[in-house]
């Protein structure tokens, strides 16, 4: 046998640039943004109507959720019923959803389903009729849904979390069953009309996208689309309310076996300078599994299945979380150590070698994230949704590339102090000493 | 269409090469033929805690995570009650990397205490959160005992107990490696940007000199034919009542499967489903209903729940699930209903072929059930199904004597 030397890692080779594939951009005659990818080898693709979120209210934004979700009830020649059964017979995926900035209608299809599925996707954004009936059982159902998350420690940090966060605003809102409850039709065909423009909107095409999907689209979308001339109201940024953070919020569950942690504060959007730079560092505290909390707190400490930080761009904020569901009897031990890290963070310099493997990481997953052409249509939504374009990515990459443990601790005693943070606790805080 | 190249080294492992070049990444796969169902019934949950002390060093690399990341990749597994499954997804030019670290933990694990102090902890947490902490947690539970008396698909893969993961000792992780991390007991799977000369190269460099150990045989016991309805009723800190009902259905490699899968989708995929229309939408019972099969390697189970609106009561709600199953069972479905089924398969698994990982699993898991190539031929089997094979499965699976309720109440200060 030869001798293979097991102790010693093979070569590997940093990556240091990606490919990005840039969307042919087509205007259509009613202003709709159109973004096309056009690739792979299967007949396939996946068609995005992404529609800018207009706020009735910031308190009201259970409105644009219903509208969204809604949308597959009914039109104007089809109901619900019908609707349903043609998407499903030609083996496609409609699904509706809501961000906190845009909401979305995907369709997953193969090619030669869509001249039978587009008309359909065009009544629906046209003509969707709300039926009373549909309304009842969607806020009927959501109510039940609503009781049992609100059952579950994590779900309610996460309410808590954003309503200390970001108070009356469209992001601290969270629906109760009294605002189900009083959700109106004639409402959501006012907010619906308001919302669903094709100045208002973009499409992104991906996958095999042939000049044949291009023309049906843009007949339907296009032509067919009638901008009515009336104005879109602007989207206004909501009023900033300022962060408590005197106290930890604590929501007590007498049988709680394990606390859900959450804490975090206001953090830069992805269009400043810093963003990269902030993401070497929640990245080095919380995201990813060799990062120092998961390595502390779960890897050497056992407190818990799951430990992680996030850092989260939106069209008006941004904010850094993090979030852990921990053994009840730890959860002031897992304060202490999530104090501990951070503060490590802002007080001495990272190694390089630790540096080097979250470079490596990060680059890593940047590469591993752009498997197929609907992974390069998502990077692309992500810059142009932060009013950036496709060029942020080199300076992302050269960000992570050259950062300078200087600079990892100018960042984090810039945006990461654990004395300002909202903390979240639901289930236990035993009082230990220390805290 | 996913083509492969297939080869098996002089200890037994196999390895197969799925080549995708419009990926600059790859990944390694490897599939240990174990699983919960091969535990021992006084130490439940072992097969998934020795998954989490696999991350905790190996004979010559003390830690498994730091040269993984390093090297820009992104790894993890999962257990099942059949397989216990871990992957590396990489930039295809760092291939070397998970062949260097697959090995070595194939070799030889390190067996180190403080990893498996910790890792009893952090699987005591995962129990808690994903089984007790939660409304209706414990379904997994409570079900699969009921089901199932004999076979050891009575305990989850997280285990009994959790005192069967605390007293888990370092002898038996010992043991446990030596009997099921074999070469010839495990499936490589390379896929991505890669060359299948190179990946047999690395293949021999890297795995070739682990010795050899044998396939470990296994002996279940069958699950004998149910004989009576079986039923449990809990009363339960739940916001609302929820129904399980459980039926023996045909294993994975069984003609049947096919069919009963398609049964399911009948029952709940997509908008359109019986379930969601008529219990959901047109007769306003359930808030929310579902029907899944297992799809285990031994005879599993179909499972339909539904959680019944306040106002409904459970008698009634029970009823009107049996009244759809019994649908199927005497009447012939429409062939349009059939064909719509088999469109949503069709596309779902042309969707399937856009991710190099999804690929790669799929691959490991069909030739672990004999063919790897049985991957390209799934879209067949299902669209073989006939009108009578529906009927004829769904009069076997949907009878009494067949099925085993839960039944959660809620606590009436749970609300």
């Amino acid at each position: 046998m030869n001798m293979l030397n097991r102790t010693t890692a093979p070569a590997h080779f940093a990556t240091t640039r990606f490919h990005l594939i840039k969307p042919q951009r087509l205007r259509f005659a009613n202003g709709l943004q159109v973004f096309v990818f056009d690739s792979g080898d299967q007949e396939l693709v996946r068609i995005e109507w992404i529609v800018g979120n207009i706020f009735t209210t910031e308190d009201r934004g259970l409105l644009n959720t219903c509208v969204c979700d809604m949308l597959l009830e009914g039109t104007g020649s089809h109901n619900s019923a019908q609707l349903a059964e043609q998407v499903d017979f030609h083996g496609a995926f409609l699904v509706p959803s809501f961000g906190y900035d845009q909401s979305s209608l995907t369709l997953f299809s193969l090619n030669r389903h869509l001249p039978s599925l587009l008309p359909l996707v065009k009544e629906i954004l046209v003509d969707p009729t709300f039926p009373e009936k549909e309304l009842a059982t969607y806020i009927r159902n959501n109510v039940q849904k609503l009781q049992v998350s609100l059952k579950k420690n994590s779900f309610v940090a996460r309410r808590e979390f954003n309503r200390a966060i970001f108070g009356a605003t469209r992001y601290g809102y969270t629906p109760d069953a009294i605002d189900y409850e009083r959700v109106d039709r004639d409402e959501l065909l006012s907010l619906f009309s308001k919302q669903y423009r094709p100045e208002n909107s973009s499409l992104v095409v991906s996958g095999k996208v042939t000049d044949e999907v291009i023309r049906m689209l843009e007949q339907l979308f296009g032509d067919e689309w009638q901008n009515d001339g009336r104005v879109t109201p602007n989207d206004g940024p909501p009023a900033s309310a300022p962060v408590s953070t005197a106290e930890p919020i604590v929501v007590e569950r007498a049988d709680a076996l394990q606390s859900a942690i959450r804490l975090g504060s206001r953090s830069i959007q992805r269009s400043h300078p810093d963003f990269p730079g902030l993401q070497v560092v929640n990245t080095l505290l919380g995201g990813y599994f060799g990062s120092r909390l998961m390595a502390n707190i779960r890897e050497d400490k056992g407190y818990t299945y799951n430990i992680g930080s996030g850092l989260a761009s939106l069209k008006h904020g941004a904010f850094l979380t993090i979030a852990s569901e921990v053994g009840v009897e730890a959860t002031g031990a897992t304060l202490a150590e999530i104090e501990k890290e951070i503060r490590r963070l802002r007080d001495e310099p990272v190694p390089e070698a630790e540096l080097a493997v979250v470079r490596n990481y990060m680059m890593g997953s940047m590469l591993g994230s752009l498997e197929n052409v609907f992974s390069h249509a998502d990077k692309f939504k992500n810059t142009y949704f932060s009013g950036l374009d496709l060029d942020y990515y080199d300076y992302y990459t050269d960000v992570v590339n050259t950062i300078t443990p200087d600079e990892v601790q100018r960042l984090a005693n810039t945006y990461l102090d654990y004395d300002k943070m909202v903390k979240v606790i639901v289930g236990k805080l035993p009082p230990i000493n220390g805290l | 269409m996913v083509s492969f190249d297939r080869f098996t080294l002089a200890n037994g492992l196999r390895v197969l090469v799925h080549q995708d070049n419009a990926t600059p990444m790859a990944v390694v796969n490897i599939l240990y033929d174990v699983g919960a169902r091969d535990e021992n019934p006084e130490q439940t949950g072992f097969a998934h805690l020795f998954e989490h002390l696999m991350f905790g060093g190996s004979a010559n690399i003390p830690n498994f995570d730091g040269p993984s990341q390093a090297a820009g990749a992104q790894n993890n597994a999962f257990t099942s009650n059949d397989i216990t499954n871990y992957y590396i997804t990489l930039p295809a030019a760092n291939i070397e990397t998970a062949f260097w670290l697959e090995s070595d933990r194939m070799l030889e694990l390190a067996f180190n205490e403080k990893s498996l102090d910790v890792q009893r902890n952090v699987v005591c947490e995962e129990f808690k959160q994903r089984y007790l902490n939660q409304p209706y947690g414990d379904t997994w539970l409570r079900l699969r005992p009921m089901a199932y008396h004999v076979h050891p698909y009575r305990w989850a893969t997280i285990g009994k107990e959790l005192a069967h993961i605390e007293d888990a000792r370092m002898e038996d992780v010992r043991k446990f490696f030596a009997t099921y991390y074999t070469p010839a007991n495990a499936y490589l799977v390379v896929a991505g940007n890669v060359e299948t000369a190179n990946v047999k190269e690395l293949a021999e460099k890297w795995f070739g000199p682990i010795p050899g150990g044998g396939k470990p045989k296994r002996q279940l016991p069958p699950e004998p034919p149910q004989q009576e309805a079986r039923r449990e009723v809990v009363y339960a800190d739940v916001p609302q009542h929820a129904i399980y009902i459980a039926f023996h259905s045909p294993a994975r490699n069984d003609a049947g499967y096919y069919a009963v899968d398609l049964i399911t989708d009948l029952l709940s995929q997509g908008p359109s489903s019986r379930l969601y229309r008529r219990l959901v939408k047109d007769n306003e019972l359930f808030s929310e209903i579902n029907a899944y099969q297992t799809g285990s390697i031994d005879p599993g189970l179909l499972v339909v729940e539904g959680k019944p609106l306040p106002n409904v009561p459970m008698d009634a709600a029970e009823k009107a699930i049996w009244e759809q199953l019994e649908q199927l069972c005497s009447e012939l479905i429409a062939s349009y209903e059939l064909e719509k089924v088999k469109n949503k398969i069709e596309s779902t698994m042309v969707f399937a072929e856009m991710a190099i990982l999804e690929k790669a699993m799929n691959l490991a898991y069909f030739e672990l059930l004999g063919d790897a190539d049985g991957f390209n031929h799934e879209t067949a089997r299902y669209l073989a199904v006939t009108e009578a094979d529906i009927q004829q499965h769904a009069r076997q699976l949907f009878r009494k004597e067949n099925s085993s309720t839960l039944i959660y109440l809620a606590n009436e200060h749970a609300q």
